[in-house]
């Protein structure tokens, strides 16, 4: 059983969590220092595989994780998990898979930080394709990839209409606009930007 | 209408989306946390809209917030909101959320339940897909429950997208719900041989983890996941696979040996290394697992090891970190085959990373020999120097410790070294062991005689030089070591050469800056030393001198009364009193020397942990008498079996007093001189040392120390343990030349001595001794101290909840074997019981127990088919059977004995998957370890691992072997316990070589006939529709009750209900009815029987006295329903209380079997039997399987035996045998309870 998945970079900042047991929101974040402490201060050139943090089970656990030029990838595994199974698993699914996902959705040519940091959710996706409840669903990248894909084929389609000003509005804000205007006259339809605190 | 969804969408468009958030968060660095509320509002506005897709947008940042750490529960509900969203993608959004954030105290959980199974069944398969994901994650036992059958009903889903999700979530079902494990089991086990690859991957992943807390029950799936192992071509199941073969193998080692050919064969081919490293780890399991058994796999050793030395030389650290982790698996059973790489894992020590130099440090520890220790620990001792000030240096210290103290220093041969390496390390600087350190030098000074003027001047040295009390030093722990120092300064004095020196030391102004205990022990030793120096001064009549000490105290121990320690200051002023008060009388020329010694006199000798329990009770203390009454009866679980042996204490005491006459001192003596030489915990001392001690009484046993003056005994300065290398290769080099010389005598003494060590070594080993003898205390266990009950499971893991049978399950789907209460509730099944709470209710509270039986229902009704086909094949082998039916000791028609026995037999598998599997393995190509695995004499013809049979024609072996497996099955619980009991005795029997057996165990050395099978259930009662056997256990937790099993078996064509069981009670026994029933009802049996079908129901019985037999009469009352009619029937029986059914077989050790024997307490009584022709172990399997008893001991033809009473009545048996006559001589504290028990066994050895 896998117990839980964390990625962060290189300073401890979580780019994805995924507990497959509950732990309380404080007790998460712990476990991200725990675990990032013992990670970090381990050369680039050791083994992949060390002994749990006393907060996620002690020995009996394992970390298994893969270092990628600013981001860890950890695993937290029981012993009934193939140590160099995980490894493959981390290697070829999971950072592949996204590499060929980001690639079709936005012409990434690498993934980094950045990807994961604005798509969580969309790497959450992915790994739900690959882990489920804590075991493996899927080693297989052609079959991850293609029902990644067709999901997100499905919910393009049904933003449809409604979704596409959004959309729109979305990419000009990806356009690193120096300043967002509070109030917009578009047309004739006056839009009154709700009453929340300014951007 | 259209325009508005626009024109709300356009509303939103400026609400800052998932990217949005981030980004802001990026860009406030400084006052992230601000920010951060800010959103928190703005969201909690988002989430008031009711546009679906603001909260969808919401819900998203939330979950971005919750990875940052943010408590996000307060928005479960308008989680839950989006999740019921119809549209995929913020359903999508809702779940991921809900994954994230729900639990089981998520009480919005309890809403979602019916949005799910709307979900599960939806058209839209990625609907579907994304409800089990999130499901996956917060699952609860309700939901689990009301969700159960839909999701069991997609595993049979067209798609495999869904089916391998609906196996995979099932695990999580069962753990939350293990009631549904059962019914799904059959089609769990169905899709692993689905299809799709990714579905039957699922399947394996979650059988898998099924059988990794509970192995046992997934033994029957071996033939089949063997299947896939050869077929399969997905590394990622094969690794799966192979790593269950791993958990299994333990269990049947024909299994193993079935194992080892394929897999050697993947080993050769398979390219990548996970699943490489997963069959080498799987076959060292398997090597394990035979290790007892099997001559030689020498040749699969050596693969293993081959390839994992190929592991550890790659480049990968991965590789090199897997092939030492794997590595030492292989050294607990297979020393010597690692022991050859020894070079590589030397070479690993000098790896950069630091878990591969930890895995290496492991595998040392069990590499070491007498012959390599000093050269390791140099090494060692090397790699301290480099790794300074490291975590990774504490490491080091405490493996050089471990390794050079393991197993009572069985592989230092000179202790000078030893004590060189420990002052050595004192040096250190910064390390966290230094009580580590302490601890060792005490426990060497102490234990090894010879080595004391070595260790006080050493000591000495430390006190003196101060090193170790230099400022930074004190913070951390190294300043420990002082504590010994002085502690050993003091207690040995008489070994200092000038104490006055040590003394001085020990009293400089820094001392004062030491930890409390430590200047306690300063100041106490002190005083030890002021003594010696006294006494020294006081023959040279140097007054001057010794009154010069005084002075030096009494100006020194101030210091120490001034002390904030309270111990320091307590010590401290006492002793300064002492000084003052010796000085005067110094003054008046008293000579004090002597008295100031006897204060200290007596030497301090090591004392094993456990000793307490040697002590004899004084008379008139009864251990076992309450002080206050007690609390209640119920919480004596544990306890109980203690009971029996504290109950001697105070007995064997009393015996004491009472004789001190000298004969009988000798006596005695000449007694624990036996039992020592007996007792295998005990570590004899070489017989020539017993010469020197010989005209001193009582102290025969101290083992004396030979000192070896090959050695200096004094090294000027700070020791250096290397030159000790050196010396040591001179020592063995004159040893074995002198060992040429003695080879004669030698080989005249071996004759006498039997008292060999134990060595684990390579051969030359036995060629070097020890330069010293450590005068060892074994970490003796008291006698009668039993080894705690081995209960390793957690009582919160959720997977004890698994622990199911499932073998009656794997036959198919012609038969429905689950009780209506097991089948998985329905959506309709709710309304269906709130109609009729009372069945409800009743249901619940047998739901397990109906388990159970509906399992055996099953079983019954297999083996009822299988036993109309033997029929006719029994005629035939009628002699055969009879042969192999027990005696039925009990029963009132013999005849009926070979039919009752059969369906006495407990219903476990009889399925054909089962013999499937015994047919499957015992077809491998090794025959199967019948004469070695026939283990334990009582009642284990079938112990897990034995076949007693080896095939020869197939269809009746297949027969027996059933029988076996049905009675394994049933005895492996009590087996398993026992089991463990033995290994752990004999496991500390190693070292002493007694080669008597105790404890219930005979292992067969020679070859022995395998034990017919037994039975102890007997006919009770018999009509046309109903047949009924039953068979009386004493009930372990509770001394006033029996558990009566009563095995109903429909023998006719008609559906039996509404079955009712009522006995007229005694007075002295009495049925257990539920509380409010008046003593003349009936017990409901918890079960119907569909005709043919048997099952066994269990009734509790109370009784007061059980030193007499007693019968109940009772009746069965039950509805016979057939297709048109209904009839009431009734049976009359009567229970057979025996008085052995109050015995329990409890194991006893021999030594508290003598004491309870000699206690006197106990009434003999005798027993002939003639023309008895079996064989002995028969004889005493048969005692043991049908009257409860254990065996203790057993010397060729004559055999101890005992057994307990649910009363706490202890009985023994003395059984010899002698031209078939067999005598049994029996002892017991109830005579008429022992003379019914020796009744009943005449009578079922009549019976043979």
């Amino acid at each position: 059983m896998i117990k839980a998945i964390l990625i962060f970079n290189n300073h401890g900042k979580p780019r994805l969590i995924r507990f497959y047991q509950y732990f309380a929101e404080d007790l998460q974040q712990q476990i991200i220092r725990e675990t990032f402490h013992l990670v970090s201060k381990r050369d680039d050139n050791v083994c992949n595989f060390l002994e749990g943090g006393s907060l996620i089970g002690g020995s009996d656990y394992k970390l298994i994780y893969r270092h990628y030029a600013t981001l860890y990838f950890v695993f937290c595994v029981d012993s009934s998990e193939s140590e160099l199974g995980i490894l493959d698993l981390i290697q070829v699914n999971i950072i592949q898979t996204h590499v060929f996902v980001e690639t079709l959705d936005k012409c990434f040519e690498n993934v980094c930080e950045l990807d994961l940091i604005f798509h969580m959710d969309k790497v959450h996706y992915i790994l739900q394709e690959v882990v489920m409840g804590g075991m493996v669903l899927e080693t297989n990248m052609n079959e991850i990839v293609g029902q990644v894909e067709l999901q997100n084929r499905m919910e393009k389609s049904e933003g449809g209409l409604s979704a596409a000003p959004a959309r729109a509005v979305s990419a000009v804000k990806n356009m690193n606009l120096p300043e967002i205007p509070r109030n917009i006259n578009i047309g004739d339809i006056n839009i009154k930007v709700p009453s929340l605190s300014p951007f | 209408m259209a325009l508005k969804i626009v024109k709300g969408s356009i509303d939103r468009m400026f609400d800052k989306n998932l990217q949005d958030l981030v980004r802001g968060i990026r860009n406030h660095k400084e006052d992230e946390a601000k920010y951060i509320s800010t959103c928190i509002d703005e969201i909690k506005q988002e989430l008031k809209q009711d546009n679906i897709a603001v909260k969808a947008n919401a819900v998203c940042k939330l979950t971005y917030l919750q990875m940052l750490g943010y408590d996000i529960s307060w928005a479960a509900f308008n989680i839950v909101e989006v999740m019921s969203s119809s549209k995929f993608t913020y359903k999508r959004i809702g779940y991921l959320a809900a994954s994230q954030c729900f639990h089981e105290g998520t009480d919005v959980i309890m809403l979602t339940t019916n949005q799910i199974r709307k979900d599960l069944s939806s058209p839209n398969q990625y609907d579907t897909g994304v409800a089990l994901t999130g499901l996956s994650c917060f699952v609860t036992p309700d939901l689990a429950r009301d969700l159960a059958n839909d999701i069991m009903t997609l595993m049979s889903h067209t798609k495999p997208y869904i089916r391998k999700k609906a196996v995979l979530i099932m695990y999580k079902v069962f753990l939350k719900y293990p009631e549904s494990l059962r019914p799904a089991f059959p089609r769990l086990k169905e899709k692993l041989e689905d299809p799709d690859p990714g579905v039957q991957s699922a399947a394996v992943n979650v059988i898998c983890e099924l059988a990794r807390r509970n192995p046992k029950n997934y033994l029957s799936l071996a033939p089949l996941f063997f299947k896939l192992m050869t077929s399969s071509t997905n590394n990622w199941v094969l690794i799966k696979i192979i790593k269950l073969f791993g958990a299994l193998t333990p269990l049947e080692p024909r299994l193993g040996k079935k194992l080892i050919e394929p897999l050697t064969n993947l080993i050769h081919s398979t390219s990548a290394m996970s699943l490489l490293y997963e069959c080498v780890n799987t076959v060292i399991a398997v090597l394990i697992s035979l290790s007892s058994g099997m001559p030689n796999h020498s040749a699969s050793i050596q693969l293993c090891v081959q390839k994992l030395r190929i592991l550890i030389e790659d480049s990968d650290q991965n590789l090199k970190y897997l092939g030492l982790l794997a590595m030492s698996k292989i050294l607990k059973t297979h020393p010597k085959s690692v022991q050859s790489h020894k070079d590589l894992i030397l070479q690993c020590l000098d790896d950069k990373d630091e878990s591969i130099r930890l895995r290496a440090l492991d595998l040392l520890y069990g590499m070491v020999s007498k012959k390599n220790l000093m050269e390791i620990v140099k090494k060692l001792m090397l790699h301290v120097d480099k790794a300074e000030g490291t975590t990774y240096r504490d490491e080091l210290l405490t493996k050089i410790i471990d390794i050079c103290s393991q197993s009572n220093y069985q592989y230092i041969t000179n202790f000078e070294w030893y004590i060189s390496i420990l002052v050595e390390l004192t040096r250190l600087e910064g390390t966290r062991h230094g009580h580590l350190i302490a601890s060792q030098m005490l426990d060497v000074a102490i234990r090894v005689k010879a080595i004391r003027g070595f260790a006080v001047a050493q000591m000495a040295m430390l006190l003196d030089s101060g090193h170790l009390l230099t400022g930074n030093m004190q913070r951390n722990g190294i300043c420990e070591v002082l504590y010994a120092a002085a502690w050993i300064c003091g207690e040995f004095s008489e070994h200092l050469d000038d104490p006055m020196q040590t003394l001085e030391a020990m009293l400089r102004p820094k001392v004062a800056s030491l930890p409390g205990h430590i200047q306690a022990v300063y100041v106490q030793n002190a005083a030890k030393l002021f003594a010696t120096v006294l006494q020294k001064h006081e023959g040279a009549t140097d007054s001057q001198a010794a009154q010069d000490t005084s002075q030096l105290l009494i100006e020194r121990l101030p210091l120490f009364v001034q002390s904030a320690n309270l111990e320091v200051q307590e010590r401290a002023s006492c002793i300064l009193q002492l000084v003052k008060y010796i000085q005067k009388l110094q003054q008046k020329d008293v000579e004090v020397a002597e008295e100031v010694s006897a204060l200290f006199a007596g030497e301090l000798n090591p004392v094993a942990p456990k000793a307490q329990k040697k002590v004899p009770v004084p008379e008139g203390l009864d251990l076992d008498a309450w002080i206050n009454e007690p609390p209640s009866e119920s919480e004596s679980e544990d306890e109980k079996p203690k009971a029996v042996f504290a109950k001697e204490e105070p007995k064997q005491s009393r015996a004491r007093h009472i004789e001190v006459d000298e004969k009988e001192l000798a006596r005695r003596r000449e007694a624990r001189k036996q039992e020592q030489a007996n007792n295998p915990f005990y570590i004899k001392s070489s017989p020539s040392s017993q010469k020197v001690y010989q005209d001193a009484p009582g102290v025969e046993h101290i083992p004396v120390v030979q000192i070896d003056l090959s050695v200096p005994l004094k090294v000027p300065g700070m020791p250096m343990s290397e030159q000790y290398l050196k010396l040591e290769e001179e020592r063995r080099q004159k040893e074995r030349a002198d060992k040429k010389k003695k080879d004669k005598k030698k080989k005249k003494r071996e004759k006498r001595g039997k008292g060999k060590r134990d060595d684990s070594g390579p051969e030359s080993e036995e060629d070097i001794t020890p330069a010293h003898q450590v005068d060892i205390v074994t970490e003796e266990m008291p006698e009668n101290a039993l080894p705690s009950d081995d209960d390793d499971k957690d009582p919160n893991d959720p997977h004890k909840a698994l622990d199911i049978d499932l073998d009656n399950l794997l036959l198919g789907n012609d038969y429905r074997p689950l009780a209506d209460s097991e089948k998985l509730p329905v959506r309709t099944h709710r309304r269906e019981v709130l109609k009729s709470p009372e069945e409800d209710g009743d249901q619940d509270g047998i739901t397990q127990e109906a388990k159970r039986r509906s399992s055996k229902e099953k079983k019954e009704k297999d083996r009822k088919k299988s036993k109309e086909e033997e029929k006719k094949k029994k005629k035939k082998k009628h002699k055969h059977v009879v042969e192999e039916e027990p005696p039925e000791p009990l029963s009132e028609e013999p005849v009926q004995s070979e039919e009752s026995a059969e369906v006495a037999a407990p219903p476990t598998s009889t399925s054909a998957e089962a013999s499937d599997l015994d047919f499957w393995l015992s077809s491998a190509p090794v025959p199967p370890p019948i004469k070695e695995a026939l283990a334990p004499k009582t009642s284990v013809a079938a112990a897990p691992d034995s076949e007693p049979d080896v095939p020869k024609d197939a269809e009746p072996d297949e027969e027996k072997s059933l029988k076996n497996k049905k009675k394994k099955q049933k005895k492996e619980k009590d087996e398993k316990k026992k089991k463990k009991r033995h290994h752990h005795h004999h496991h500390h029997g190693d070292g002493g070589g007694g080669d008597s057996v105790q404890n219930g165990t005979v292992e067969e050395e020679e070859e022995e006939e395998p034990l017919p099978p037994m039975s102890n259930y007997c006919l009770l009662a018999e009509n046309s529709y109903i047949k009924m056997v039953y068979d009386i256990q004493g009930n372990l937790q509770d001394g006033s009750q029996v558990v009566v099993s009563v095995i109903f078996e429909n023998k006719s064509n008609s559906f039996l209900k509404s079955m009712e069981f009522n006995v007229l009670d005694s007075l002295n026994s009495k049925l257990q009815r539920p509380e409010g029933a008046s003593p003349h009802d009936g017990l409901v049996v918890p079960f119907q029987l569909p005709p043919g079908v048997s099952n066994e129901a269990r009734f509790v019985f109370s009784v007061q006295s059980i030193v007499m037999p007693q019968k109940l009469k009772g009746t069965l009352t039950f509805i016979v329903k057939s297709e048109d009619s209904s009839t009431h029937e009734k049976l009359d029986f009567k229970l057979h209380f025996t008085c052995t059914s109050y015995l329990i077989t409890t194991p006893c050790y021999s030594d508290a079997y003598a004491k309870l024997l000699e206690s006197g307490d106990l009434k003999s009584s005798s027993l002939k039997l003639e023309g008895l022709n079996m064989p002995f172990h028969h004889l005493l399997a048969r005692i043991c399987f049908h009257h409860h008893f254990s065996v203790v001991e057993r010397i060729d033809s004559c055999a101890s035996m005992y057994s307990r009473s649910i009363q706490g009545h202890h009985v023994c048996l003395l059984v010899k045998t002698a031209n078939q006559t067999v005598s049994i001589d029996a002892k017991c504290d109830e005579p008429s309870l022992l003379a019914n028990v020796l009744d009943e066994i005449k009578q079922t050895f009549s019976q043979c």
